[in-house]
């Protein structure tokens, strides 16, 4: 017999490791414009209704960001961006991780559900099986649009928060949808443009790596022309406004600015200059997203006083 | 015998009970709120409580020749 001890470390998670599980920082947006989603809409929802609402949807947007770390934990491994994730370090076992992820989807679509209604609770549910099966089990390793269909995942927030008020779809909800859709892979291309990483190690077909950098400029340069006239549709649809129409011509005309220039330019005038005009996008593209639904709520706002500015709509 | 010398584990571990414990405080209140927020909402509610009250009888139709 011996006087020392060893204590197994293995499955002792500290709390903070489980909340990384559920990706914070993505969680902020999707509070941030689900909240917009709810707040816009015609049928006003008691504080309380709302505030639970939100609630749940966040803890749905975890839940699948637990189930995403579950099934991505072998290139997470690989890839040093994604080394210090709760399973890869060793800190939280996957089992750990999909016990967590099954059991905060199953509660956070019957809370969602009860608290608010059925469509609000299917839609969170059918966002979560987008997100876990559609995108990260089959199409992020398999195709470079990955980007792309995975937007669709994240631009769901705002229809679930329509849906809470409303309890249904609509034209409003639909762009709102597509307007962060949209606005994903120009967004995040233009990250991997500057981003030194490692998908080729990790076996993720990663446009940049896959068509190069010349075709991500043009892809860059196609979907933020698509994406203007959303957010001009917004504008003249029930929850737009002077607002929203302003931001929506200035905005677009900025961004539209920066993809053209990122369009124009070489591999080599990027490295000379360090990626600057890349960066400055990517940077715009997080303040382009925050301001268009900032400004559906400056309209809301303007509503709710009784200013009809543009009685014609 | 008692656990005499605290390993950092220990600490682990309160943070998490501590964690889980105040999350299941929250889910109550939420809940209590909830119940509130929706039985309010559908105003004052008169039933049936095992007496006969006068003002839950719907006013009878005046019988015709009367």
């Amino acid at each position: 017999m011996t006087d020392t001890t060893v204590i197994s470390t293995e499955g002792e998670a500290g709390f903070g490791d489980y909340v990384a599980l559920l990706k914070p920082r993505v969680m902020s947006l999707v509070v941030f414009t689900a909240l917009v989603g709810l707040l816009v809409a015609p049928v006003p929802v008691h504080p309380v209704v709302g505030f639970a609402a939100i609630l749940f949807i966040a803890i749905g947007g975890g839940a699948s960001g637990a189930l995403n770390m579950w099934w991505d934990a072998d290139i997470d491994r690989i890839m040093t961006r994604t080394q210090k994730r709760p399973i890869p370090s060793g800190k939280v076992g996957a089992d750990e991780a999909l016990a967590l992820g099954l059991a905060l989807s199953g509660f956070s679509v019957v809370m969602l559900g009860l608290a608010a209604n059925v469509a609000a609770g299917a839609l969170l549910a059918f966002t979560i099986f987008f997100y876990v099966v559609i995108y990260t089990m089959w199409l992020k390793r398999w195709t470079p649009q990955n980007i792309v269909i995975g937007g669709a995942a994240g631009a769901f927030p705002p229809m679930i928060g329509w849906a809470v008020s409303t309890g249904g779809i609509s034209v409003e909800s639909v762009l709102m949808f597509l307007l962060t859709f949209m606005w994903t892979p120009p967004h995040f291309w233009a990250l991997a443009l500057f981003m030194k990483s490692d998908y080729n190690a990790a076996g993720v077909p990663m446009l940049t790596v896959t068509h190069g950098h010349d075709a991500t400029r043009r892809h860059i340069l196609v979907y933020t022309v698509l994406l203007a006239p959303v957010g001009l549709a917004l504008a003249f649809t029930s929850i737009g406004g002077p607002a929203t129409l302003l931001a929506a011509v200035v905005l677009n005309l900025m961004f539209l600015h920066g993809a053209w220039t990122i369009f124009r330019r070489s591999t080599e005038q990027a490295l000379a200059d360090g990626y600057a005009a890349e960066k400055r996008v990517f940077r715009f593209s997080l303040l382009y997203l925050f301001a268009m639904f900032g400004a559906l709520l400056v309209d809301a706002t303007l509503r709710g006083l009784g200013w009809d500015v543009m009685p014609w709509l | 015998m008692a656990l005499t010398r605290l390993h950092e584990i220990h600490a682990r571990r309160f943070g998490r009970n501590l964690g889980v414990g105040l999350c299941l405080l929250a889910f109550v209140a939420l809940v209590f709120g909830l119940t509130i927020a929706k039985v309010s909402g559908q105003g004052a509610t008169e039933g049936f409580d095992h007496v006969l009250r006068p003002d839950m009888v719907p006013p009878a139709a005046e019988a015709p020749g009367e």
